[in-house]
């Protein structure tokens, strides 16, 4: 099985190699989630995108409206600065692309399950982190703030919605994460194709 | 003893209207039919937005159609102390005149402004008509942002009547004058002493800003109301006029002497290229150019001089067409082709036609006379027939996309519906009470819009329900999409509404702003964060830059010393559409201030005594709206 590890790619895969080094390339420019705000006074509702490198809002105001609100209940401003993942996540991705471009180079199924090792661990680094985020922001609370809800916390969802006070907020996968998720699927798809490859010449073999 | 007859039996005759008109004619199926249409259910919006002149209060009202709900005052010409417009620093020489600061006005005529002849909800231009202005109207921010004043006129009634494409905005003489102005017996007006005048008010296409590009002197009679034409009738514009007996006291009936007036066609191409010959020569006039600039504070600038064309140097520049009778409206079908004379104590309707006009001209049999070297024409040489025995007092007409005219008639106070082609009367409406202005969505455009009709009605009588002598004018609206016409409501409006344009709500709600972004505040007190709020001194005047959002001021406090002038420019820190703030001090004897997101306004207040004073937000913004309020403290 050690063997199976060590086979060359096919054409084919080498070519999706590359399509997952280019879709990795367009996650820089695509939000990955999508946090949404509505409340009865903002029936345009309050958005903020989360980007590989920066926050935004859904409007150029909605940060800043988004923070208006959040102080009330005390809660900290959220600026893209104050988050220093959003820093190196750029880097982490770079090393991505890297691997892919080494692994079309050395088209080797190993490489392959490198990839998905690395992908699964930073999907799941990331959403342990960004829950972090929203437990911090949602659980920090200035006891300073004009409304205190004893018992209230506004930490929003990391996947689908919830009401808080007045706010119905949904959290919710957006391009960069889905093409992520694409990405991943390519590695298995990859991965299941080389290994049914492999069997045949196996069996061919006898 | 004729004279009295046509007198009389009009009003006998609008007595009788009166009297028997009165349920409002429509029947209980009709009723509820009605009730539907002008339904709008909560959280839908109109379909159409109309802007009524205020006529005595000197401002805007804007409506919903159909459901006839206000949805602002807009302050034009008059002052506004609900958000300060006119008495804070910004807006107060928006007010400037050659007369001095002149805080009212009478706005008659609201004008869209036109691309190829059909409104593009760029701009609303409107007359002052008792301090000669006009005002432009933006309606990406609903702000009057610029209003010129008109030298050498008064009366500025037949005004802002708008070219095709917005090239100009005409303006005529309501009242003949000296001009220029100097001492004269009154009764030599009809000597030759006095003129009227009719200017060209050029239109910048990009911006809108407006100058005085001619002005023509004219006869002395009333010029009242105006139209340009379009199409083929591009370049020209005409205008009605009463009083050309010359009549200076007593007009009621000095003015009604002669059995036709006129409708002077004026070509306005012909005008300027007369100007660019050199043939018009310069004339003192002093006036104001006043510009607000976006969200900064006006820039008033005072203009002298005008170019002023003699129409005897111009040969051509306009002609009379003979009208009867003290016609109030000269209006053009969609076409271009018509102009529709409302001879409000004529029994005709006379409709002339532009391709006539152009033939009367080549031929000089057709000139009967001539005045200040304008040639009259023969009646029957420019006119295409008449609608008779349409309505009594016919004032105005505008038109729908089906091909009919609709024609207000103050004496018999109803609306006439007839054909334009066969000019057949095909429906009477009537209006409670005394129509005079009436409005068709797209009414005067090349391809109206039709669907709704107002009547603008001039008295109200028993309409709603009594609240003391002064009651709010009433206006009628109807349903003109089908065979036949229909009332659907009657509603109240603000000031007293001379003319109204409408104009479908999908080519400008989606244009209007919501904010002003902070980045492009560019107010020179503006603090466009909490970090730039400060106090500056300067002798006496200590001026404070102070930010505004949910929910407080900064600086904190402000302390200053009996006998300074404190100027407290707000910024509205809020970058969230309807979030104003306000603000007002105590013992301010200027209004509060309304800012808009990310705006700059300014208050002035005078320390005149020791002590402490608060001021705070006069505008419900927010949960902890009651806690926005804050302290001076002056001290000795």
């Amino acid at each position: 099985m050690i063997l199976m590890w060590k086979k060359s790619l096919s054409t084919m895969n080498r070519r999706l190699v590359l399509l997952a080094a280019f879709l990795m390339g367009a996650v820089y420019f695509l939000p990955l989630w999508y946090i949404s705000l509505a409340a009865p006074q903002y029936p345009e509702g309050l958005g903020m995108y989360i980007w590989i490198n920066k926050l935004s809002g859904g409007t150029p105001y909605d940060l800043q409206n988004i923070n208006l609100l959040n102080h009330y209940v005390g809660m900290d401003e959220i600026v893209s600065s104050s988050i220093p993942e959003l820093l190196y996540m750029p880097y982490v991705l770079v090393y991505m692309i890297f691997g892919a471009a080494v692994t079309f180079f050395l088209p080797k199924l190993y490489m392959i399950a490198f990839g998905i090792i690395n992908l699964g661990l930073v999907a799941v680094a990331g959403m342990a982190d960004f829950w972090r985020w929203e437990y911090n922001y949602g659980h920090h609370l200035n006891p300073e703030a004009p409304i205190i809800v004893p018992g209230m916390a506004y930490q929003p969802p990391l996947l689908g919605c919830k009401q808080m006070l007045n706010i119905d907020a949904c959290s919710m996968p957006h391009t960069g994460a889905v093409i992520l998720l694409a990405v991943f699927g390519i590695l298995v798809y990859i991965v299941w194709t080389e290994r049914k490859a492999y069997l045949a010449e196996q069996v061919q073999n006898g | 003893m004729v004279k009295l007859n046509t007198v009389f039996i009009p009003l006998l005759m609008a007595l009788v209207s009166l009297g028997c008109g009165k349920k409002g004619g429509s029947g209980a199926v009709l009723a509820s039919n009605a009730a539907q249409k002008v339904y709008v259910a909560p959280g839908e919006k109109d379909e159409v937005y109309a802007f009524m002149s205020g006529g005595f209060n000197g401002q805007i009202g804007v409506y919903g159609i159909p459901s006839a709900r206000l949805l602002k005052i807009l302050p034009v010409f008059s002052l506004h102390s609900e958000n300060s417009y006119g008495y804070d620093e910004e807006t107060k020489d928006m007010l400037l005149t050659s007369k001095g600061y002149v805080t009212w006005d009478d706005s008659h005529h609201p004008e869209i402004s036109l691309t190829g002849g059909n409104h593009d909800g760029r701009w609303l231009f409107i007359n002052g008509n008792n301090t000669p202005r006009i005002a432009r109207i933006d309606l990406t921010t609903f702000e009057t942002k610029e209003i010129i004043e008109i030298p050498n006129t008064a009366g500025n009634h037949a005004s802002p009547f708008l070219t095709e494409n917005t090239e100009y905005a005409m303006s005529a003489t309501r009242f003949s004058i000296p001009i220029p102005q100097r001492d004269i017996a009154i009764d030599e007006m009809g000597k030759g002493k006095f003129n009227g005048s009719i200017s060209m008010i050029k239109i910048d296409p990009k911006d809108g800003r407006m100058s005085v590009e001619l002005q023509m002197l004219a006869p002395a009679f009333s010029y009242d109301l105006s139209r340009c034409g379009k199409g083929p009738s591009h370049d020209w514009c005409f205008f009605s006029t009463y009083n050309t007996e010359q009549a200076y006291q007593m007009l009621e009936v000095g003015a009604s002497k002669n059995d036709k007036d006129y409708i002077m066609a004026f070509n306005w191409v012909k005008a300027k290229a007369c100007k660019d010959a050199g043939k018009a020569k310069d004339f003192p006039g002093v006036y104001y150019n006043n510009y607000l600039p976006e969200n900064l504070p006006a820039v008033a600038t005072k203009m002298s001089g005008v170019k002023l064309l003699d129409p005897k140097d111009c040969p051509g520049v306009a002609y009379y067409m003979p009208t009867p009778k003290s016609p109030h409206g000269a209006d053009v079908d969609p076409t271009g082709e018509y102009i529709v004379g409302g001879g409000k104590l004529a029994t005709v309707l006379p409709v002339h036609s532009f391709s006539k006009l152009l033939k009367a001209v080549e031929d000089k049999a057709n000139y009967t006379g001539e005045v200040m070297g304008i040639p009259i024409l023969k009646y029957e040489s420019t006119l295409a027939g008449e609608v008779k025995k349409p309505c009594l007092g016919p004032l105005h007409t505008e038109f729908d996309n089906n091909g009919f005219a609709y024609t207000s008639c103050f004496v018999s106070s109803e609306v006439v519906k007839w054909k334009v082609e066969s000019r057949e009367v095909v429906q009477h409406l009537p209006a409670f009470y005394s129509i005079g202005h009436l409005s068709v969505v797209g009414g005067d455009n090349k391809k109206p819009y039709g669907k709704y009709l107002i009547a603008l009605n001039k008295i109200t009588k028993d309409r709603f329900l009594p609240v003391g002598m002064e009651l709010p004018q009433s206006a009628q609206l109807y349903d003109i999409s089908g065979s036949t016409a229909e009332l659907l409501s009657d509603f109240t409006t603000v000031g007293e509404p001379h003319y109204a344009q409408m104009i479908p709500a999908s080519v400008i709600k989606d244009k209007t702003k919501k904010i002003f972004p902070l980045e492009e505040n560019k107010h020179p007190y503006a603090a466009r964060s909490e970090k730039e709020a400060k106090i500056t001194r300067n002798g006496k005047d200590v001026h404070i830059n102070m930010t505004s959002i949910r929910s407080h001021f900064k600086p904190d406090t402000v302390e200053v010393k009996k006998g300074d002038m404190l100027y407290f420019h707000v910024t509205n820190l809020e970058q969230d559409y309807d979030i104003p703030h306000g603000f007002a001090v105590y013992g301010s004897t200027q209004p509060n201030l309304l800012i808009m997101p990310g705006q700059t306004k300014t208050l002035k207040w005078e320390a005149k005594e020791v002590g402490v004073f608060p001021f705070y937000c006069t505008d419900f913004c927010s949960a902890l709206h009651q806690e926005m309020q804050q302290y001076i403290r002056v001290t000795p």
